[in-house]
Formats: structure tokens, sequence, C-alpha cells
């Protein structure tokens, strides 16, 4: 087998024409999925049953099936429905791209809120009594201990999720979109070289994967100070 | 003891645990000023009876009135007892991820209403109180033992409260940290507080405590001046426990 490294460098910049809407989908659907996460979190510890069980079976389906079937799902299953090509939301689940954030986002939802709910168990009960013991409310103490120390402990996962989200776009090319994975297929098709272009696509996800982990370690180093500080 | 009526009283107070009966029938009685050392063998109560005063456990019968409120579900009443009562904890608690001089302030801005700057002014005396005014921009994480005791004593004294409760302060001390963090206690005596303290420390019980209760299977067994519940323990038991912790 003949390797055309001049191939896989010379496709990076044709692969990034797809880049933006690869980062597109990361960054709208990991937002959503976070904003899922904190009330599918606020529903599962609020010790209500008509509140839990909903935040408990969504989280199982999201976590026990396949994105792409889920992807699937969505975009092929909804339209059969009557209804839904009726209803207010059809122009945006018409759309593959909103379907695909649909997915990402539901799947992000439920597993980033096991890993805050890991994080709001991780925190320490001392604090929180002596919190109780000043006076301080539930809500209070939740807002200004809790959350704070369980966004640190959850942060190490977190960066693991956006990672494994970023990989997860990819799927997106499955439905017609031209995400960096679907432009690199493209370009397969027309100079039958999967190996030079796909290796070309791997880089870039390598690399952003690469930012994301720096960037998270940054965050995780600044709010760990108070751990890590010595006298 | 004066007319004056009592900050705290406990009537036949029983407390469970699911099948486990944790206290049995406590009654105690403090008068203002009054400061009375708790002591008797691990797991007979003594933490579950202070926290019952502040209601971080609730009590499942008798009766416990805090500076004329009496304990009950009323949010209103636990509130209100929980101003009039600082606490002290064994393992110190204190918030972990803000400044010394925050975990001061938080509960003066967010309980008490109380402005930046003056919860910060506040903070600073209590701070110089407890002798480390130097270490308000430190994070806890950053101080000894010693200095974090400290610094939760000072943040429950912020609040202002009419007594004080204190769980073990000194047992998670290195030993030569505990005398810094007795002499605090002592000075807070000296100036009048009102506290009850759970402690081994029986040298510290005798100069400061003007009853010493002692505690075992989640009764007070018995409760006495130092002088003589020293020199004449009334119950086996309390002979029993002086003898195996004066020893050594
Ligand atoms: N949250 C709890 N759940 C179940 N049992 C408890 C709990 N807290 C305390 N206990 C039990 O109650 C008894 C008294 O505990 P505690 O008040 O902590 O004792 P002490 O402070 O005197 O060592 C012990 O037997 C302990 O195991
Ligand atoms: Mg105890």
């Amino acid at each position: 087998m003949i390797f055309e490294f001049g191939l896989i460098f010379g496709s990076i910049p044709k692969m990034l024409t797809g880049l933006g809407l690869t980062l597109q989908l990361l960054l709208l659907s990991s937002f959503i999925g976070l904003v899922l996460a904190v009330i599918t979190l606020l529903m599962r510890i609020s010790g209500r049953w008509f509140l839990v069980a909903p935040a408990v079976v969504y989280i199982y389906i999201f976590r026990g099936t396949p994105i792409l079937v889920q992807i699937f799902v969505i975009y092929y299953g909804l339209p059969q429905f009557e209804f839904i090509r009726e209803g207010v939301f059809w122009p945006f689940l018409r759309e593959p791209f909103w379907c695909c954030i649909l997915a990402l986002s539901l799947n992000a939802g439920a597993y980033v809120s096991e890993i805050l709910r890991g994080g709001v168990l991780g925190v320490d009960k001392g604090a929180q009594e002596a919190a109780s013991a000043l006076g301080i409310s539930k809500t209070q103490s939740f807002i200004y201990i809790t959350t704070p120390i369980a966004i640190r402990l959850s942060l190490p996962a977190y960066s693991n999720d956006i990672i494994s989200m970023t990989k997860a776009t990819a799927l997106a090319s499955t439905v017609t979109l031209l995400d960096m994975t679907g432009v690199a297929r493209t370009i397969v098709a027309q100079t039958f070289a999967p190996y030079e272009i796909f290796i070309s696509a791997a880089i870039i996800y390598m690399v952003i994967a690469w930012m994301v982990q720096k960037g998270f370690g940054m965050l995780e180093r600044r709010m760990s100070r108070y751990i890590k500080a010595t006298r | 003891m004066s007319e004056e009526k009592p900050i705290i009283v406990l009537e036949n107070v029983c407390k469970y645990f699911g099948n486990f009966k944790a206290l049995t029938d406590v009654n105690l009685t403090v008068q203002k000023g009054a400061r009375i050392v708790v002591c008797g063998p691990s797991g007979s109560g003594k933490s579950t009876m202070i926290r019952c005063i502040n209601r971080l456990e609730e009590h499942d019968s008798g009766r416990i009135i805090v500076a004329g409120n009496e304990l009950t579900d009323a949010v209103k009443n636990i509130d209100a007892v929980r101003r009039e009562v600082g606490m002290v904890f064994q393992s110190f608690n204190l918030f972990p991820h803000l400044k010394v001089v925050d975990n001061l302030t938080l509960a003066l801005k967010l309980v008490r209403k109380v402005g930046k700057p003056e919860a910060r002014e506040i903070a600073t005396r209590y701070l110089e109180r407890v002798h480390i005014p130097d270490q308000a921009d430190k994070y806890p994480s950053q101080l000894s033992g010693g200095q974090q005791q400290r610094v939760a004593i000072a943040r429950a004294l912020c609040m202002n409260p009419e007594v004080m409760l204190f769980d073990e302060p000194t047992s998670a001390l290195d030993p030569e940290m505990i005398s810094e963090v007795l002499d605090v206690m002592t000075e807070l005596a000296e100036e009048g507080m009102t506290m009850i303290c759970v402690t081994h420390e029986m040298g510290f019980a005798r100069s400061v405590a003007d009853q010493i209760a002692f505690m075992d299977a989640g009764e007070i067994v018995e409760i006495a001046p130092p002088s003589e519940f020293f020199q004449n323990p009334r119950s086996e038991r309390t002979k029993l426990f002086l003898s195996q912790i004066l020893s050594h």
C-alpha cells in the first residue's frame, strides 16, 4: 500500500470547511445538554417521586441506547407522526441539523446530569451541616456551598464527556450533514483514497480533543487552588 | 443560680436511629453563662444530644427549648434557635472553597443581611479575637489544624450567639495544637459565654466547667460540679470511666 502523505496534509484545508459545522454541533449541544443536565439533576435530587421518576427514565433511555439509533429515530422516526409534521417544531425537526442537535443534547443531558450528581454526592456533609448550624437555608447552602464544590469535583468527568461529544458529532454525517466526517466521506468518494482522507480527519479531531483537554485542565487547576495551595 | 429563665432546657428527650435508642430521657437545664462539659465513652450519645439542641438531629420525644423557642417542625423556631446557638465541630467543617474571611462573612451576608464592608469588619474583629488576624486571605487548606479550628470558632462567634456548642473540638488535632484552641475557649468562658462542650480534656473541664455531665448508653448518668465529679463520683460507671481516662 502506498501512503501519500501529501494527500493527508493537502486535504486538511478542505476538511476544515466541515469544521464550522462540527464545532456548531459540539458547542450548541454541549450548551443545551448542560441546561438539560442541570434541570434533570435538580429533579433527580428533589426527593419528590413525580420529579425523580421522569428524570430517572430519561437518563435510563438515553444512556442505554446508541446515539446513532437516537439520531435515526428522531430523523426518520418522528416525521412518521402526523402531529409532529403539523406541530410547531416541524420546521426544526425536518432539518437534519436540528435532529442531530436534539439527539446530541438529550444524550449530553442524561450523561452530564449523572456526572453532576456524582459531584453533588461527593460534597462533604460536614460543610453543609456547618451551614445549617449557622442558619443558612438549604437553598442558599446548595447555591453557595454545594454547587461550587460539586462543579470542581465534576470537571474531570465533564471534560471527558465533552471529548466523547466531539467524536459523537461525526454521526451527523449519517444524516447527510457535511460536518468534518461528512466532508471527508465526500472527498473519499471523489478521490478513492480513504486512508489518507480519514487520517487527516482523525488528526483534526485529535487536535480538538487535545484543546478541550488542555482547556479543562487549566480550568480545573484554577478551581482547585484552594486544595493544592501550600502553606 | 438566679431566678432567670434557663437558656436551654431538655426534658425527657429521646432519640432513635431506626430501632436503636441513642438518647434515653435526657434532662438538662442550662442557665445563662453556664459552662457545661459533657464526657462519656464513644457512642454514648454526646454528639447526638448537642446536635439535637440546634436541630441537626430531630428528637423523637420530650421537649427541647432554647431561648424560649421550643424545637418543633416549625421552620421559624428552628431558625430562631440557630440564631442563638453557635456550633463547633470535631472536624472543623470549614467551607473549603472559600477564603477564611469569606468563611466568616458568608452567613453574616446570607442570614443577617449585613453589608459587605461591615461583614468584613466583623470578621476581622473575630479573627483578632482568636489570634489569627493575618490569615484572613488564605484558604482553610493552607492553615494548620489548630488555626482551622479557631477559624471555625470565629465563624460561629460572628453570628453573635447566646450559646456555643463544641463537639470534641480538639479531638482531631495534633497534640501541640490542642492548647491554642483550649486557650481560645477558656477566654470565651471568662468573657461569660454560655457553653456546652463535649470533650475529654479533663484539665480544661476541671478549670473551666461549672458542671460536668457524664453520659453512658444514651443517658446522662451523673451531673455535678468538677470537684464533686472528680472526687466523689456517685455512679460506678462514672468511676470506671474516670479511672480509664485519668490513668494515662
Ligand atoms: N446518623 C446516625 N445513624 C445511625 N446511628 C447513629 C447516627 N448517629 C449516631 N448514631 C449512633 O448513635 C450512638 C450515639 O452516637 P454519638 O452521639 O455520635 O456518640 P458520641 O458522640 O458519644 O460518640 C452511636 O451508637 C452511633 O452509632
Ligand atoms: Mg461524638
